[in-house]
Protein backbone atom coordinates (compact mmCIF):
# COMPACT_ATOMS: atom_id res chain seq x y z
CA UNK A 1 0.00 0.00 0.00
CA UNK A 2 1.09 3.56 -0.71
CA UNK A 3 1.22 4.42 2.99
CA UNK A 4 3.43 6.56 5.16
CA UNK A 5 6.04 3.82 5.23
CA UNK A 6 6.98 4.01 1.53
CA UNK A 7 9.61 6.70 1.97
CA UNK A 8 12.22 6.14 -0.74
CA UNK A 9 12.86 9.38 -2.66
CA UNK A 10 10.55 11.60 -0.61
CA UNK A 11 11.94 15.01 0.28
CA UNK A 12 11.70 17.67 2.94
CA UNK A 13 12.65 15.68 6.05
CA UNK A 14 15.93 17.54 6.48
CA UNK A 15 19.37 16.08 7.11
CA UNK A 16 20.06 12.77 8.84
CA UNK A 17 20.97 13.60 12.44
CA UNK A 18 23.01 10.87 14.10
CA UNK A 19 22.98 11.03 17.89
CA UNK A 20 26.47 10.87 19.41
CA UNK A 21 26.88 7.91 21.78
CA UNK A 22 23.29 6.89 21.18
CA UNK A 23 21.96 4.54 23.89
CA UNK A 24 20.39 1.25 22.80
CA UNK A 25 17.06 2.36 24.29
CA UNK A 26 15.71 5.82 25.13
CA UNK A 27 13.72 4.84 28.18
CA UNK A 28 12.46 1.63 29.75
CA UNK A 29 9.19 1.64 27.83
CA UNK A 30 11.10 1.16 24.56
CA UNK A 31 12.66 -2.01 25.98
CA UNK A 32 9.25 -3.34 26.93
CA UNK A 33 7.80 -2.55 23.47
CA UNK A 34 10.68 -4.37 21.77
CA UNK A 35 10.33 -7.41 24.03
CA UNK A 36 6.53 -7.52 23.74
CA UNK A 37 6.75 -7.41 19.95
CA UNK A 38 9.36 -10.19 19.81
CA UNK A 39 7.49 -12.36 22.33
CA UNK A 40 4.10 -11.75 20.70
CA UNK A 41 5.54 -12.57 17.27
CA UNK A 42 6.73 -15.89 18.70
CA UNK A 43 3.10 -16.82 19.48
CA UNK A 44 2.97 -17.73 15.77
CA UNK A 45 -0.37 -16.07 15.12
CA UNK A 46 0.78 -13.68 12.38
CA UNK A 47 3.62 -13.45 9.88
CA UNK A 48 6.32 -10.79 9.88
CA UNK A 49 4.63 -9.32 6.81
CA UNK A 50 1.29 -9.04 8.58
CA UNK A 51 3.05 -7.21 11.40
CA UNK A 52 4.62 -4.86 8.86
CA UNK A 53 1.19 -4.23 7.36
CA UNK A 54 -0.22 -3.43 10.80
CA UNK A 55 2.46 -0.75 11.17
CA UNK A 56 2.14 0.74 7.70
CA UNK A 57 -1.66 0.95 8.15
CA UNK A 58 -1.10 3.67 10.75
CA UNK A 59 -2.36 6.93 9.13
CA UNK A 60 0.57 8.70 7.40
CA UNK A 61 0.47 11.83 9.59
CA UNK A 62 0.81 9.64 12.68
CA UNK A 63 3.35 7.29 11.07
CA UNK A 64 5.64 10.17 10.19
CA UNK A 65 5.42 11.81 13.60
CA UNK A 66 5.69 8.68 15.79
CA UNK A 67 9.01 7.39 17.03
CA UNK A 68 9.74 3.88 15.77
CA UNK A 69 8.83 2.24 19.08
CA UNK A 70 5.56 4.18 19.07
CA UNK A 71 4.91 2.67 15.62
CA UNK A 72 5.72 -0.79 17.02
CA UNK A 73 3.42 -0.23 19.98
CA UNK A 74 0.50 0.86 17.80
CA UNK A 75 1.15 -2.00 15.36
CA UNK A 76 1.17 -4.61 18.14
CA UNK A 77 -2.04 -3.26 19.67
CA UNK A 78 -3.69 -3.44 16.23
CA UNK A 79 -2.57 -7.05 15.71
CA UNK A 80 -3.81 -8.15 19.13
CA UNK A 81 -7.17 -6.47 18.51
CA UNK A 82 -7.58 -7.81 14.96
CA UNK A 83 -6.79 -11.35 16.07
CA UNK A 84 -9.16 -11.20 19.02
CA UNK A 85 -6.53 -11.54 21.74
CA UNK A 86 -7.54 -8.33 23.51
CA UNK A 87 -10.37 -5.79 23.46
CA UNK A 88 -10.07 -2.00 23.28
CA UNK A 89 -11.36 -1.72 26.84
CA UNK A 90 -8.72 -4.14 28.09
CA UNK A 91 -5.96 -2.09 26.43
CA UNK A 92 -7.17 0.99 28.29
CA UNK A 93 -7.73 -0.74 31.62
CA UNK A 94 -4.60 -2.90 31.52
CA UNK A 95 -6.49 -5.85 33.00
CA UNK A 96 -8.47 -8.70 31.50
CA UNK A 97 -12.24 -8.47 31.19
CA UNK A 98 -12.64 -11.10 28.45
CA UNK A 99 -11.34 -14.68 28.61
CA UNK A 100 -7.95 -15.21 26.94
CA UNK A 101 -7.72 -16.69 23.46
CA UNK A 102 -5.11 -19.47 23.78
CA UNK A 103 -2.20 -18.71 21.42
CA UNK A 104 -0.45 -21.39 19.38
CA UNK A 105 2.70 -20.96 21.45
CA UNK A 106 4.02 -18.97 24.38
CA UNK A 107 7.73 -18.17 24.36
CA UNK A 108 9.23 -19.23 27.69
CA UNK A 109 12.15 -17.44 29.27
CA UNK A 110 14.38 -20.49 29.14
CA UNK A 111 13.78 -20.88 25.37
CA UNK A 112 14.56 -17.30 24.36
CA UNK A 113 18.25 -17.82 23.55
CA UNK A 114 17.58 -20.86 21.35
CA UNK A 115 14.59 -19.32 19.56
CA UNK A 116 16.45 -16.08 18.78
CA UNK A 117 19.52 -18.02 17.63
CA UNK A 118 17.44 -20.25 15.36
CA UNK A 119 15.39 -17.36 13.97
CA UNK A 120 12.63 -17.84 11.45
CA UNK A 121 14.18 -18.70 8.08
CA UNK A 122 12.17 -17.56 5.05
CA UNK A 123 13.77 -19.71 2.33
CA UNK A 124 11.57 -22.48 0.94
CA UNK A 125 12.06 -25.41 -1.40
CA UNK A 126 11.64 -24.38 -5.05
CA UNK A 127 8.60 -25.81 -6.80
CA UNK A 128 9.66 -24.64 -10.26
CA UNK A 129 12.86 -23.43 -11.94
CA UNK A 130 13.77 -19.75 -11.69
CA UNK A 131 12.42 -17.65 -14.55
CA UNK A 132 15.39 -15.27 -14.60
CA UNK A 133 19.17 -15.65 -14.49
CA UNK A 134 22.01 -13.38 -13.44
CA UNK A 135 22.54 -10.72 -16.12
CA UNK A 136 18.97 -10.74 -17.44
CA UNK A 137 17.29 -7.41 -18.10
CA UNK A 138 13.97 -7.07 -16.32
CA UNK A 139 11.32 -4.41 -15.81
CA UNK A 140 9.48 -4.13 -12.52
CA UNK A 141 5.72 -4.12 -12.72
CA UNK A 142 3.54 -1.12 -11.92
CA UNK A 143 1.11 -1.89 -9.11
CA UNK A 144 -0.64 0.19 -6.49
CA UNK A 145 -2.25 -2.43 -4.26
CA UNK A 146 -4.37 -1.51 -1.25
CA UNK A 147 -2.63 -4.34 0.59
CA UNK A 148 0.96 -4.93 1.65
CA UNK A 149 3.74 -5.15 -0.92
CA UNK A 150 7.52 -5.00 -0.75
CA UNK A 151 7.88 -3.36 -4.17
CA UNK A 152 8.53 0.29 -3.28
CA UNK A 153 6.96 3.04 -5.38
CA UNK A 154 10.28 4.47 -6.56
CA UNK A 155 11.21 1.14 -8.15
CA UNK A 156 7.95 0.38 -10.01
CA UNK A 157 8.04 0.27 -13.83
CA UNK A 158 11.86 0.51 -13.88
CA UNK A 159 14.44 -1.25 -16.01
CA UNK A 160 17.03 -3.20 -14.07
CA UNK A 161 19.40 -6.15 -14.22
CA UNK A 162 19.30 -9.37 -12.22
CA UNK A 163 22.43 -9.50 -10.12
CA UNK A 164 21.74 -12.35 -7.74
CA UNK A 165 19.29 -15.25 -7.47
CA UNK A 166 18.55 -15.86 -3.78
CA UNK A 167 16.38 -18.97 -3.86
CA UNK A 168 12.67 -19.17 -3.10
CA UNK A 169 11.43 -17.00 -0.25
CA UNK A 170 8.06 -16.54 1.45
CA UNK A 171 5.97 -14.12 -0.63
CA UNK A 172 4.95 -11.13 1.51
CA UNK A 173 2.08 -9.61 -0.47
CA UNK A 174 -0.35 -12.47 0.11
CA UNK A 175 1.06 -13.64 3.44
CA UNK A 176 0.41 -10.21 4.95
CA UNK A 177 -3.28 -10.70 4.18
CA UNK A 178 -3.40 -13.85 6.24
CA UNK A 179 -3.51 -16.11 3.19
CA UNK A 180 -1.70 -19.46 3.28
CA UNK A 181 2.04 -19.16 2.87
CA UNK A 182 3.45 -19.31 -0.66
CA UNK A 183 7.00 -18.81 -1.90
CA UNK A 184 8.56 -17.30 -5.02
CA UNK A 185 12.03 -16.92 -6.44
CA UNK A 186 13.76 -13.87 -5.02
CA UNK A 187 16.28 -11.76 -6.94
CA UNK A 188 18.57 -8.82 -6.35
CA UNK A 189 17.72 -6.32 -9.11
CA UNK A 190 20.01 -3.35 -9.65
CA UNK A 191 19.04 -0.04 -11.25
CA UNK A 192 21.10 2.98 -12.30
CA UNK A 193 20.48 6.29 -10.58
CA UNK A 194 19.17 7.94 -13.79
CA UNK A 195 16.76 5.02 -14.44
CA UNK A 196 15.16 5.60 -11.04
CA UNK A 197 15.48 9.36 -10.67
CA UNK A 198 15.75 10.82 -14.16
CA UNK A 199 18.35 12.47 -16.34
CA UNK A 200 19.74 14.80 -13.68
CA UNK A 201 20.47 11.95 -11.26
CA UNK A 202 24.02 11.00 -10.28
CA UNK A 203 25.17 8.41 -12.87
CA UNK A 204 27.74 7.05 -10.42
CA UNK A 205 25.12 5.66 -8.04
CA UNK A 206 23.24 2.39 -8.36
CA UNK A 207 20.40 1.11 -6.18
CA UNK A 208 19.18 -2.44 -5.77
CA UNK A 209 16.02 -3.94 -4.35
CA UNK A 210 15.20 -7.53 -3.46
CA UNK A 211 12.36 -8.46 -5.82
CA UNK A 212 10.10 -11.52 -5.86
CA UNK A 213 9.58 -13.10 -9.29
CA UNK A 214 6.03 -11.79 -9.76
CA UNK A 215 7.34 -8.21 -9.41
CA UNK A 216 9.36 -8.71 -12.61
CA UNK A 217 8.82 -9.00 -16.35
CA UNK A 218 11.41 -9.78 -19.02
CA UNK A 219 12.75 -6.67 -20.76
CA UNK B 1 12.94 8.40 47.38
CA UNK B 2 13.86 7.44 50.94
CA UNK B 3 13.02 10.00 53.57
CA UNK B 4 10.65 11.85 51.29
CA UNK B 5 7.25 11.97 52.88
CA UNK B 6 4.23 12.04 50.61
CA UNK B 7 1.13 13.86 51.77
CA UNK B 8 -1.13 11.82 49.55
CA UNK B 9 -2.03 8.16 49.62
CA UNK B 10 0.80 6.43 47.74
CA UNK B 11 -1.32 3.65 46.25
CA UNK B 12 -3.89 6.05 45.02
CA UNK B 13 -1.31 8.20 43.27
CA UNK B 14 0.67 5.27 41.92
CA UNK B 15 0.40 5.88 38.17
CA UNK B 16 0.97 9.61 38.14
CA UNK B 17 4.69 9.43 37.46
CA UNK B 18 4.12 7.60 34.16
CA UNK B 19 3.99 9.58 30.95
CA UNK B 20 1.02 8.65 28.71
CA UNK B 21 3.14 6.36 26.53
CA UNK B 22 4.69 4.66 29.56
CA UNK B 23 1.22 4.10 30.97
CA UNK B 24 0.03 2.59 27.68
CA UNK B 25 3.00 0.22 27.53
CA UNK B 26 2.58 -0.75 31.18
CA UNK B 27 -1.11 -1.48 30.59
CA UNK B 28 -0.32 -3.59 27.52
CA UNK B 29 2.38 -5.60 29.26
CA UNK B 30 0.24 -6.18 32.37
CA UNK B 31 -2.63 -7.31 30.19
CA UNK B 32 -0.55 -9.64 28.01
CA UNK B 33 1.04 -11.26 31.05
CA UNK B 34 -2.32 -11.59 32.81
CA UNK B 35 -3.86 -13.24 29.76
CA UNK B 36 -0.98 -15.68 29.52
CA UNK B 37 0.33 -14.53 26.13
CA UNK B 38 3.83 -13.65 27.26
CA UNK B 39 6.16 -14.96 29.94
CA UNK B 40 7.72 -12.10 31.95
CA UNK B 41 10.98 -14.06 32.10
CA UNK B 42 11.03 -14.15 28.29
CA UNK B 43 10.62 -10.36 28.10
CA UNK B 44 13.58 -9.88 30.42
CA UNK B 45 15.68 -12.39 28.48
CA UNK B 46 14.92 -10.66 25.17
CA UNK B 47 15.92 -7.26 26.55
CA UNK B 48 19.08 -8.68 28.09
CA UNK B 49 20.03 -10.28 24.77
CA UNK B 50 19.93 -7.01 22.84
CA UNK B 51 21.41 -4.93 25.64
CA UNK B 52 24.35 -7.15 26.48
CA UNK B 53 24.87 -10.00 24.00
CA UNK B 54 24.03 -8.90 20.46
CA UNK B 55 25.43 -5.65 19.10
CA UNK B 56 27.84 -4.15 16.56
CA UNK B 57 30.88 -5.73 18.25
CA UNK B 58 29.68 -8.97 16.64
CA UNK B 59 29.84 -7.45 13.18
CA UNK B 60 33.22 -5.88 13.94
CA UNK B 61 34.62 -9.34 14.69
CA UNK B 62 33.25 -10.58 11.36
CA UNK B 63 34.97 -7.70 9.53
CA UNK B 64 38.25 -8.22 11.41
CA UNK B 65 38.19 -11.92 10.55
CA UNK B 66 37.52 -11.10 6.88
CA UNK B 67 40.45 -8.67 6.83
CA UNK B 68 42.76 -11.20 8.47
CA UNK B 69 41.77 -14.41 6.75
CA UNK B 70 41.31 -14.38 2.96
CA UNK B 71 39.71 -17.84 3.00
CA UNK B 72 37.11 -16.60 5.51
CA UNK B 73 36.52 -13.49 3.38
CA UNK B 74 35.85 -15.73 0.38
CA UNK B 75 33.38 -17.84 2.37
CA UNK B 76 31.72 -14.66 3.67
CA UNK B 77 31.31 -13.40 0.12
CA UNK B 78 29.87 -16.72 -1.05
CA UNK B 79 27.47 -17.40 1.86
CA UNK B 80 27.15 -14.69 4.50
CA UNK B 81 24.89 -16.66 6.84
CA UNK B 82 27.19 -19.69 6.93
CA UNK B 83 30.30 -17.58 7.45
CA UNK B 84 28.95 -15.48 10.34
CA UNK B 85 27.67 -18.72 11.91
CA UNK B 86 31.32 -19.79 12.16
CA UNK B 87 31.68 -16.99 14.74
CA UNK B 88 28.48 -18.06 16.46
CA UNK B 89 26.20 -15.40 15.01
CA UNK B 90 22.85 -15.70 13.26
CA UNK B 91 19.15 -16.02 13.86
CA UNK B 92 16.29 -13.63 14.35
CA UNK B 93 16.42 -10.58 12.12
CA UNK B 94 19.36 -11.96 10.18
CA UNK B 95 18.31 -15.36 8.89
CA UNK B 96 19.69 -14.56 5.42
CA UNK B 97 22.87 -12.49 5.60
CA UNK B 98 24.69 -11.08 2.60
CA UNK B 99 28.05 -9.34 3.09
CA UNK B 100 28.87 -6.60 0.60
CA UNK B 101 32.50 -5.56 0.27
CA UNK B 102 33.66 -2.01 -0.32
CA UNK B 103 36.31 -1.61 -3.01
CA UNK B 104 38.28 1.38 -4.28
CA UNK B 105 35.78 1.46 -7.16
CA UNK B 106 32.52 1.15 -5.21
CA UNK B 107 31.20 2.06 -1.76
CA UNK B 108 28.17 0.25 -0.32
CA UNK B 109 25.32 1.68 1.75
CA UNK B 110 22.43 -0.26 3.31
CA UNK B 111 18.93 1.03 3.99
CA UNK B 112 15.39 -0.17 4.47
CA UNK B 113 13.10 2.40 2.82
CA UNK B 114 9.91 0.49 3.74
CA UNK B 115 10.53 -0.22 7.44
CA UNK B 116 13.63 -0.83 9.56
CA UNK B 117 15.23 -4.07 8.34
CA UNK B 118 18.73 -4.31 9.76
CA UNK B 119 21.11 -7.25 10.38
CA UNK B 120 20.32 -7.77 14.07
CA UNK B 121 22.62 -10.76 14.80
CA UNK B 122 25.71 -8.85 13.67
CA UNK B 123 24.82 -5.20 14.34
CA UNK B 124 22.21 -5.40 17.11
CA UNK B 125 19.23 -3.06 17.14
CA UNK B 126 19.30 -0.20 14.65
CA UNK B 127 19.99 3.38 15.75
CA UNK B 128 17.08 5.81 15.69
CA UNK B 129 18.30 7.67 12.60
CA UNK B 130 18.33 4.42 10.58
CA UNK B 131 14.59 3.98 11.21
CA UNK B 132 13.57 7.61 10.63
CA UNK B 133 12.23 9.37 7.52
CA UNK B 134 15.31 11.52 6.75
CA UNK B 135 17.57 8.51 6.21
CA UNK B 136 15.01 6.17 4.66
CA UNK B 137 13.87 8.80 2.14
CA UNK B 138 17.25 10.19 1.17
CA UNK B 139 19.53 7.13 1.04
CA UNK B 140 18.19 5.89 -2.30
CA UNK B 141 17.93 9.25 -4.11
CA UNK B 142 20.89 11.15 -2.65
CA UNK B 143 23.34 8.73 -1.01
CA UNK B 144 26.24 11.17 -1.32
CA UNK B 145 24.13 13.74 0.53
CA UNK B 146 23.54 11.19 3.29
CA UNK B 147 27.28 10.56 3.54
CA UNK B 148 27.82 14.32 3.78
CA UNK B 149 25.40 14.39 6.73
CA UNK B 150 27.81 11.96 8.40
CA UNK B 151 30.85 14.02 7.42
CA UNK B 152 32.00 11.40 4.92
CA UNK B 153 33.28 12.32 1.45
CA UNK B 154 34.26 9.54 -0.90
CA UNK B 155 37.33 9.78 -3.11
CA UNK B 156 36.77 11.05 -6.64
CA UNK B 157 35.78 8.22 -8.94
CA UNK B 158 34.36 5.88 -6.28
CA UNK B 159 30.78 5.02 -7.20
CA UNK B 160 28.03 4.19 -4.69
CA UNK B 161 25.84 1.13 -4.47
CA UNK B 162 22.75 1.34 -2.25
CA UNK B 163 21.06 -1.86 -1.04
CA UNK B 164 17.38 -1.44 -0.16
CA UNK B 165 16.46 -4.28 2.23
CA UNK B 166 13.04 -5.09 0.78
CA UNK B 167 13.14 -8.84 1.61
CA UNK B 168 14.40 -10.88 4.59
CA UNK B 169 17.92 -10.64 3.21
CA UNK B 170 20.05 -8.57 5.59
CA UNK B 171 23.16 -6.79 4.40
CA UNK B 172 26.37 -5.96 6.23
CA UNK B 173 29.00 -3.74 4.64
CA UNK B 174 32.60 -4.93 4.88
CA UNK B 175 34.58 -1.68 4.89
CA UNK B 176 38.03 -1.43 3.35
CA UNK B 177 40.91 -2.15 5.70
CA UNK B 178 42.77 1.07 6.45
CA UNK B 179 46.46 1.35 5.65
CA UNK B 180 48.70 1.28 8.69
CA UNK B 181 47.01 -1.77 10.22
CA UNK B 182 49.40 -4.37 8.88
CA UNK B 183 50.21 -7.06 11.43
CA UNK B 184 47.38 -6.08 13.78
CA UNK B 185 45.57 -8.79 15.74
CA UNK B 186 41.93 -9.48 14.94
CA UNK B 187 40.98 -7.97 18.28
CA UNK B 188 42.80 -4.73 17.55
CA UNK B 189 41.36 -4.61 14.04
CA UNK B 190 37.83 -5.09 15.41
CA UNK B 191 38.33 -2.06 17.66
CA UNK B 192 38.46 0.30 14.66
CA UNK B 193 35.35 -1.12 12.94
CA UNK B 194 32.48 1.22 13.80
CA UNK B 195 28.81 0.38 13.50
CA UNK B 196 28.39 3.07 10.86
CA UNK B 197 31.19 1.61 8.75
CA UNK B 198 29.15 -1.62 8.53
CA UNK B 199 26.04 0.33 7.44
CA UNK B 200 28.07 2.33 4.96
CA UNK B 201 27.54 5.74 6.56
CA UNK B 202 31.09 5.63 7.88
CA UNK B 203 34.52 4.28 7.02
CA UNK B 204 36.95 2.21 9.05
CA UNK B 205 39.70 4.59 10.11
CA UNK B 206 42.76 4.57 12.31
CA UNK B 207 42.49 7.45 14.76
CA UNK B 208 45.36 9.89 14.38
CA UNK B 209 47.78 9.71 17.31
CA UNK B 210 47.65 12.92 19.28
Amino acid sequence: MNGGQDLGGQMGFGPVRPEPNEPIFHGDWEKRVLALNVAAGAMGQWSIDESRHARESIPPADYLSFSYYQIWLAGLQNLLLQHGFVTSDELIEGKPSAPPRPPKRVLKGEDVAAVLRRGFPYAREAQAPARFSVGDSVRTIVIHPQHHTRLPRYARGKLGVIERVSGCHVFPDTGAQGQPETAQWLYTVVFTGPELWGRDADPTTRVSIEAWESYLEPA
Amino acid sequence: MSGHHHHHDHDHDHDNHFTPIEARVKALETLMVAKGYVDPAALDAIIDTYETKIGPRNGARVVARAWSDPAFAARLKADGSAAVAELGYGGRGGEHIVAVFNTPEEHNLIVCTLCSCYPWPVLGLPPVWYKCPPYRSKAVIDPRGVLADFGVTLPQGQSIRVWDSTAETRFIVIPMRPVGTEGWSEEKLASIVSRDSMIGTGLAVVEAQS
